[in-house]
């Protein structure tokens, strides 16, 4: 029955739709990012296979406009995709035994991606996981094409595009304050962001500012969490 | 900036996040339960976000009266904070605040 051939990847699709809402429109306004930059239309899709983060990809523009080093631009983009190594760490052991798809499984974890996949009982099938997985990029790709192409084929003004990153960032900070429940990461977030773009040249401004706040939040971690330490050999 | 550069830098992008998702399986998995490991994914991306407004913003000069930029930059942010504490999408955040800044700085004042 073809019905029970094309099912399942129905099923993978019903459950990505909300990605897709959320993907293929922020896509859209990359790609058009993108090219508003003066990039080629072709970088926008490259990076949304090469990259694929949608945080990541906004940041490297705004990098590359500001002529960051490369050094910069590595160490800020992992310390921004920091997160993933802690989605990574809860799936260690549920994509074991996943075999060939585990590498693609790993590489396209994202934040929504890990969602789907932490909260859906399903998704412990690797065969849904990739469905899942595999799906969410085509949508982010799609959006990032579609964004593309229409930035170089229409053309108008773009001034004051360039804040979409920073509302980006601001939802995703008002989105972590409704998680995190706690002020002290953010004030310390504040205060070197704050105390790096006052002492530092901007260039250099966003590596130090994320540094100073790893060293406070060990700090924090050790007053916060003595006992803790102690039981440690 | 030539496409080379551009390519280098997207390299090291892809390598930097494919990194940050590998590295778990490959080195991390003895230890996914230590206490400073949680405690970091718990409050870093806190900290980082509230580090890359600030970057994002840091062209804005509150200070100066007269910058063209500075009066729309407050509002746009402050409209993408109401809208988003009022209906939680991040799209329409985005795109109501994206929009409301082009038409404040390209018809504005």
């Amino acid at each position: 029955m073809s019905s029970l051939r094309s099912s399942p990847w129905r099923h993978a699709l019903s459950l990505t739709t909300p990605v897709m809402l959320g993907y293929v429109p922020l896509g859209i306004a990359f790609g058009v990012l993108c090219v508003q930059m003066g990039h080629a239309w072709w970088l926008a899709p490259l990076m949304s296979v090469a990259i694929y983060s949608g945080a990541s990809q906004f940041l490297l523009l705004s990098l590359l406009a500001a002529g960051a080093s490369l050094t910069e631009i590595g160490v800020a983009i992992f310390l921004l995709s920091a997160r993933h190594l802690f989605y990574g760490l809860s799936l260690v052991g549920r994509f074991r035994g996943s075999g060939a798809r585990k590498p693609y499984l790993v590489y396209a974890l994202t934040d929504e991606t890990y969602s789907l996949l932490s909260s859906r009982e399903e998704t412990r099938d690797p065969a849904v996981a990739f469905r899942i997985s595999l799906l969410n990029q085509g949508w982010w790709l799609l959006g990032s094409l579609l964004g593309a192409l229409a930035g170089s084929l229409l053309s108008f003004d773009s001034t004051g595009m360039e804040f979409a990153l920073t509302a980006l960032f601001i939802v995703l900070t008002l989105e972590l304050m409704a998680t995190v429940r706690r002020v002290t990461p953010f004030a310390i977030g504040l205060g070197c962001g704050l105390g790096a773009l006052f002492l530092l040249p901007q260039r250099h401004m966003l590596l130090a500012a994320i540094g100073a706040a790893c060293l406070v939040l060990l700090l924090d971690y050790r007053r916060r969490a003595p006992r803790v330490l102690e039981q440690r050999p | 900036m030539s496409t080379d550069t551009v390519l280098v830098a997207v390299a090291i992008g892809a390598l930097a996040s494919l990194a940050s998702r590998a590295l778990p399986f490959l080195a991390l998995s003895r230890h996914h339960d230590h206490p400073l490991l949680a405690w970091l994914g718990r409050y870093l991306p806190a900290a980082i976000m509230v580090i890359l407004v600030v970057y994002s913003l840091a062209d804005l000069r509150p200070l100066q009266l007269h910058d063209p930029k500075g009066a729309p930059l407050l509002l746009a942010c402050a409209l993408v904070v109401a809208l988003h504490l009022w209906r939680r999408n991040v799209l329409i955040s985005i795109v109501v605040g994206t929009g409301a800044y082009m038409a404040m700085v390209q018809y504005g004042t």
